[in-house]
């Protein structure tokens, strides 16, 4: 392995037009152009995807998962907030 | 295929170009655990992947048109040494990481352009193995030239190896772009691709990106020829002990 590493990136693969880039996983690259090299080996090789992002890991920021009560479970008991009352068509797929 | 070439010259070119990849897919499937980092482990099993796939197309259709039966796993596995129709470069020991990417960025320059031009073999097969293979060989050469770039302008460490593998390397280059006989015969059937108008085209590939890199492009000397007739360096035979030994020692086993 190299002495030092190269920087940490994020991986996001669109999976077919339409669809948003869902985040795939993590790669470690000298520069955006061998990340985005090194994406397309690792996670779209069976063929996952037809569009790639690379975001610089430390470029993401994130919440804090002390925060998690505080931010997050005070939405589980709305549940009207969820629109599970409509009837969704067999045609939509990716909703 | 076409009235002007024999099925004897037909079978010996798909076995140069079957062979060369075999061979050079094998050599960086010896990567495999031991690259310099786990993404470019990957990198180079995928790019061994689609020259080993390749291989296995073109040596089925040599087997076609050699009429005898041989499958290709009988051309992969049961030729010696001498048999071989590989080019010398690809053959060549891996080396460190840039002596590997040394030789892979030479052949890709040449694949790039044979492969290009064999979308429009006349040989229907030929052509449609090209219409796949062309996307892998401009893959492997976006990653090729870019490690060129990378350690030819990188430390001056990095740039002196990077140096001494292309003098190392340099004289097997010659053998690709030198047409023999055979290759005259496809060029005449239009199966193969002119050589002579390829070489400027390598030439102005490799040229750009070792400006880029900061390489000097070695002279060209003395050029080491005979893979494609069979003479190889010592090095191949050690290559196809270690590819053949299991399928020489349980013959006709599947799994």
């Amino acid at each position: 392995m190299s002495e030092k590493d190269w920087p940490l990136y994020e991986v996001f693969v669109r999976s077919r037009a339409g669809l948003s880039h869902k985040h795939v996983g993590s790669l470690h690259a000298a520069d955006a152009a061998m990340a985005l090299e090194h994406a397309r080996d690792i996670y779209t090789r069976r063929a996952e995807g037809v569009s790639i992002w690379i975001v610089q890991s430390d470029a993401v920021i994130a919440s804090d998962p002390s925060d998690k009560e505080m931010l997050f479970e005070r939405a589980q008991d709305k549940a009207y907030r969820h629109p599970t009352f409509y009837t969704i068509p067999d045609e939509v797929e990716n909703l | 295929m076409t009235a002007a070439a024999s099925g004897t010259e037909l079978f010996q070119y798909l076995l140069r170009l079957g062979d060369t990849s075999l061979v050079l897919g094998h050599r960086l499937s010896e990567w495999c655990g031991h690259g310099p980092a786990l993404e470019e482990d990957l990198a180079l099993a995928n790019i061994a992947l689609d020259l080993i796939g390749q291989a296995r197309l073109l040596l089925q259709y040599a087997g076609t048109v050699e009429g005898i039966g041989r499958s290709e796993d009988d051309l992969a596995y049961l030729r010696d040494g001498r048999d071989y129709r590989n080019l010398l470069l690809v053959e060549q020991p891996n080396g460190h990481y840039g002596d590997t990417i040394a030789r892979q960025f030479l052949f890709d320059a040449f694949a790039v352009e044979l492969w290009a031009d064999l979308t429009r073999s006349s040989d229907a097969h030929i052509a449609a193995v090209a219409g796949k293979a062309i996307k892998e060989h401009q893959y492997h050469w976006r990653h090729s030239s870019g490690w060129m770039i990378r350690l030819g302008d990188g430390t001056d460490d990095s740039h002196a190896r990077m140096q001494a593998a292309l003098e190392q390397l340099w004289p097997y280059t010659g053998e690709m772009l030198t047409p023999d006989d055979v290759d005259e015969a496809m060029r005449a059937a239009r199966i193969g691709p002119d050589l002579a108008a390829i070489e400027p085209r390598w030439n102005a590939r490799v040229g750009a990106v070792l400006t880029e890199s900061t390489l000097t492009r070695p002279d060209d000397g003395w050029m080491q020829r005979g893979g494609k007739t069979g003479r190889h360096s010592e090095h191949l035979g050690h290559l196809l002990a270690e590819m053949q030994s299991v399928h020489r020692a349980y013959p006709g086993a599947t799994w």
